[in-house]
């Protein structure tokens, strides 16, 4: 090798921590001598994907980032964007997909730890928790598994930790059969003047170890979670954390009393990798280095080396450094909550982290070496898609067979537009998801205004925590979003499309869009398809950001979601690109949800985009086809669509707001006579020559379904004449309770006529029977 | 007239109830740590819905063993009130204030829904504004809220109508179909033998509020107010 030596190490030894021979090779480099074993493994967690995005880091340079309501942009635990009037807003998403894939409770509940973690250590009260997550098919036992282990994951810390989870979404696909994706989204009010930023500074401060005991548990996750999965990734359960919702309630309430005194300095959770990425993070940060006495860390059990306090992934706990002199004051505020705190170390001159076990140097390196200089993979893209996506994208509606005003023939049975129509909302991603969000405390802090499952958008009252409900009036919507089959049949166009959509549906509630935290869930970047989706998928959603003016405040990035089947065959996931939004309501009682609200109000179809079937769900539904080009983003007409759309909520004039996604048009306009059970007859022209399928299913993007009172037609129909020329259509009126969906063509041949209570029963039963197989 | 509002580790709803008395109803209210042993200025004690003490060996369990759990005791032999909400309700019974237990849902999981629920008399200071057998909207939102109490006891609950609210289908009826936990006689909240002791399961300061749902739960705090300050 070279002039330092041989390795102490075998080839195994390193590759177990997630290192690669040219990598190691660096270390020597950079450390200018072998690294010891805790060395080692400290740069195995802090090289891994999860902390130092190598793979990534290019990529994500291009997002737009900034923006006048921007207060914190990436490289801090969590975005902030001002919301006006001083309130600030704290919020961020990120993944815990290896952890709930071998162990789905605790990887879950753990998941929402990490993130409430991140929102609480800038400052911030969390207020809201939303998830976005993909599970296999629900007919597959292990599947179910995995699904019910994961609700309660999350029920279980979110309930405890009194966060309402307001929000989400769950996909059903084959794609997610061993990797189901678990990304949790947290969103924080500002409670401090300052945000707490996480770089040390204060050559002498002392640095505070606080909240719960180190244990051997979580072991190495960071590096778990930069793998694939394989056969044996069950035996990895030991990397899987344990969390205490009850111990991390204490956390918030102790932290934010804490930053509230002035005598924190900087501030970091202990996520992945631990007490490794925590001081070695700070000290990078502040340009300094972190001195940390093993010995002080309080231990959970006894007998624990250096390299297991440094790669425990022990949940609860944080790293403060404190104003030297003040530090007895944080302690008595962590005792009086029952939490562990302690001075561990202090924050020293030479830029180094040092760590110290029973009085001597145990891993002494760089702090740049561990959180900043670290490699970068510059990886040639495919110059031209690759063969699954150019053959998908010959796909035309000419292979399916020809369809009438009753229906189509499905695999040899012919099957009317009405059975279709309940088979969609049958399907476990399009239907109900009330088996999952009523097990979720969706109400606790009293700021809930639109209740999930009945709107496109979570909203909630930012409410300072003892500030009165009558003088607060501005709300915020959040929402997470991405259809993945769009994504992996054309990963630029379906990234742009998740942007857009999660910016209709916040505008759906009448919520201004304003900023993106973007969770990246991709196969291995080593591999040339896989990188191939990364790239235009991160191309995607900066033009997206871009077009929609919602520049992206942090995130977090997931590779290596692969299953590999014991003959040693790569299973990726979809390429998943999660967009969570946030969007600004000005005035609460100035929103509506997605189901009509009275008898008589008339039904307008805004947005005058051609739908279709290419990537859509009834292709895959119904004829189990997964194929086609994704519909396209008009951001022109789709900025317009969305700001027809907010300020007819806010005039009052509009009642329910739905937009077309997966099902289309039928779909939505099924779901929004579902929630007051309210019946609807709709006139839909249809075009020469064009399919009822593609009419009456086929996807699009820019398109919004809107009832309006009768009273306020004639004010509406002048808005929409003058700002949004022809793209909109007067399609029908709600009608009676009870009553039914009728859709028609122009010339009054019906095409779906169903009974309200029909679809009800359809679509609320679907998810729970198939858990009672 | 003053309210107090017991913050144990753990409590997550304290926070909703003083939004509702002070940030509502512009009533004093005082946020009592649980290591507090004087609360003799207080009229009203509300133990909230949370989790304390993580819920650790048994819901309620260890609060019981709280400095200001002899406190509220005292309290309530004085005849004064005191209101336990969830969680509070669970410590309640754990404490040996209200008879019975409270044990899993029926269905195993945590329910947030709303639920109709029955006012069985209205003579109690609790209810005071409310019709009886007025039927309600409240939200529930608990893993463990399946009221249960041994034959005897039960009798003795019902023989001395300390059964408050029933759950209850929205025109009235108390049938299995509507009772969301499995509790026995579709028990969603009772009083003590004075009427001085309040427990219930759903959450009235959930429903205090027109801009986040409904309002049913406001008159249980607005006659609570309005007893006491005018007593």
């Amino acid at each position: 090798m070279s002039e330092i030596g041989s390795t102490p190490f075998s080839a195994e030894e390193i590759a177990a921590e997630g290192i690669k021979p040219e990598e190691y090779q660096e270390i020597v480099n950079r450390l200018g001598r072998h690294p010891n074993k805790a060395e080692l493994g400290m740069f195995g967690v802090m090289w891994s994907e999860h902390c130092c995005y190598k793979n990534s880091r290019p990529l994500l340079s291009q997002f737009p980032t900034t923006g006048d309501r921007v207060l914190v942009g990436p490289g801090e635990n969590a975005g902030v964007v001002d919301l006006g009037n001083g309130l600030r807003l704290a919020f961020k998403i990120e993944s815990h997909n290896h952890p709930s894939a071998v162990e789905p409770f605790q990887g879950a509940a753990t998941g929402v730890g990490g993130i409430l973690r991140d929102i609480f250590t800038m400052g911030a009260r969390p207020i809201a928790i939303l998830n976005s997550l993909r599970f296999g098919n629900l007919e597959d036992a292990r599947t179910r598994r995995i699904f019910q282990g994961v609700v309660e994951g999350i029920s279980h810390y979110g309930n405890c930790i009194g966060v309402p989870t307001v929000g989400g979404e769950i996909y059903f696909d084959r794609a997610y059969t061993g990797n189901p994706l678990v990304n949790a989204m947290a969103l924080g009010l500002m409670e401090t003047d300052e945000i707490v930023k996480s770089g040390a500074s204060g050559i002498g401060n002392p640095v505070l170890y606080v909240g719960s005991t180190t244990g051997r548990d979580g072991m190495g996750g960071a590096s778990f979670a930069s793998s694939e999965l394989t056969d044996n990734s069950m035996d990895d359960r030991p990397a899987v954390q344990v969390g205490d919702p009850f111990l991390e309630k204490s956390l918030v309430e102790a932290c934010l009393e804490a930053f509230k005194t002035g005598a924190v300095i900087a501030a970091q959770d202990m996520g992945a990798a631990g007490l490794t990425c925590s001081t070695s993070e700070m000290a990078d940060k502040g340009g300094v280095g972190i001195e940390l006495d093993l010995d002080k860390i309080p231990a959970r059990e006894a007998g624990m080396t250096p390299y297991e306090y440094l790669l425990s992934e022990s949940q609860e706990r944080m790293l403060f450094v404190a104003d030297k002199g003040r530090e007895q004051e944080l302690i008595d505020i962590f005792h009086r909550w029952g939490l562990h705190a302690v001075v561990a170390g202090s924050v020293i001159e030479e830029p180094v982290v040092r760590i110290l076990f029973e009085g001597n140097i145990a891993a002494e390196v760089t702090a740049t070496a561990l959180a900043d200089d670290t490699p970068i993979y510059k990886r040639e893209l495919l110059k031209e898609p690759p063969a699954y996506a150019k053959e998908a994208a010959k796909w035309t509606p000419d292979s399916l067979p020809g369809c009438d005003y009753q229906g189509i023939d499905v695999k040899g049975t012919y099957k009317t537009w009405k059975e279709i129509l309940l088979q969609l909302l049958d399907t476990p991603t399009i239907a109900s998801k009330k088996w999952v969000y009523s097990q979720y405390d969706h109400q606790v802090q009293n700021n809930t205004i639109l209740l999930p499952g009945g709107a496109d958008a979570a909203v909630i009252r930012v409410r300072p925590i003892d500030a009165k409900p009558e003088d607060c009036n501005t709300g915020v919507a959040a929402t997470t979003d991405c259809n993945p089959r769009y994504v992996y049949l054309d990963p630029y166009e379906g990234a742009k499309a998740a942007v857009a959509e999660a910016a209709r549906n916040l505008s759906c509630v009448g919520a201004e869009p304003i900023a993106v935290t973007d969770n990246l869930n991709f196969g291995s970047p080593e591999k040339p398809v896989g990188y191939w989706q990364l790239a235009n998928a991160c191309l995607g959603v900066a033009d997206g950001c871009r077009e929609m003016s919602t520049p992206v405040t942090g995130g977090n990035v997931s590779l290596y979601n692969e299953t590999v089947d014991s003959q040693g065959n790569p299973q990726p996931i979809y390429p998943t690109p999660v967009i969570g939004m946030v969007g600004l309501v000005p005035d609460i009682s100035k929103i509506c949800g997605q189901s009509w609200t009275k008898e008589g109000d008339v039904i307008y179809l805004l947005g005058n985009a051609i739908a279709t079937l290419g990537a859509s769900e009834y292709l895959a539904a119904i004829h189990d086809t997964v194929a086609g080009k994704p519909p396209q983003v008009d951001f022109e007409l789709e900025k317009s669509v969305q700001a027809v759309c907010r300020h007819g909520i806010r005039e009052g004039w509009i009642k329910s707001a739905h937009d077309l996604a997966e099902g289309g048009l039928s779909v939505a306009l099924a779901e929004s006579c579902i929630g007051n059970n309210l019946g609807a007859t709709v006139n839909i022209p249809v075009a020469d020559s064009q399919r009822l399928d593609e009419l009456l299913f086929g996807e699009v993007a820019g398109q919004i379904v809107v009832s309006v009172s009768t009273e306020m037609v004639d004010t509406w129909e002048a808005y929409l004449e003058s700002n949004l020329n022809n793209s909109w259509l007067k399609i029908g009126t709600v009608d009676k309770s009870q009553s039914e969906l009728n859709i028609l063509t122009n010339d009054n041949l019906s095409l779906i006529n169903v009974k309200i209570e029909e679809l009800v029963t359809t679509w609320s039963q679907a998810i729970e029977t198939r858990l009672i197989l | 007239m003053k309210f107090g509002v017991i913050v144990f580790p753990g409590s997550n709803c304290d926070r909703d109830i003083s939004t509702v008395t002070q940030g509502i109803l512009n009533a004093p209210t005082r946020m009592v740590w649980h290591q507090e042993t004087d609360i003799s200025d207080l009229d009203v004690v509300v133990i909230p819905g949370g989790f304390s003490y993580g819920d650790y060996l048994r819901c309620g369990a260890i609060a019981q063993f709280s400095p200001v759990m002899n406190s509220i005791i005292e309290h309530a032999k004085q005849g004064k009130y005191v209101l336990g909400i969830c969680n509070g309700f669970q410590v309640l019974t754990e404490v040996g204030l209200l008879p019975g237990a409270l044990i899993r849902n029926r269905g195993l999981h945590f329910i947030c829904d709303r639920a109709t629920i029955k006012v069985e008399r209205n003579d109690l200071i609790w209810t005071k504004n409310y019709q009886a057998q007025q039927v309600i909207t409240l939200p529930i939102a608990h893993g463990e809220g399946c009221y249960y109490a041994d034959e005897d006891t039960l009798k003795a609950i019902e023989d001395g109508d300390r059964v408050l609210f029933r759950y209850s289908s929205s025109s009235g009826e108390i049938n299995s179909d509507n009772n969301p936990n499995g509790s026995i006689n579709n028990i969603a909240g009772i009083v003590n033998q004075k009427g001085n002791v309040l427990g219930l399961m759903p959450h009235p300061e959930r429903a205090a509020d027109g801009n986040i749902g409904g309002t049913d739960g406001l008159a249980m705090f607005q006659g609570l107010l309005t007893a006491l300050t005018t007593a």
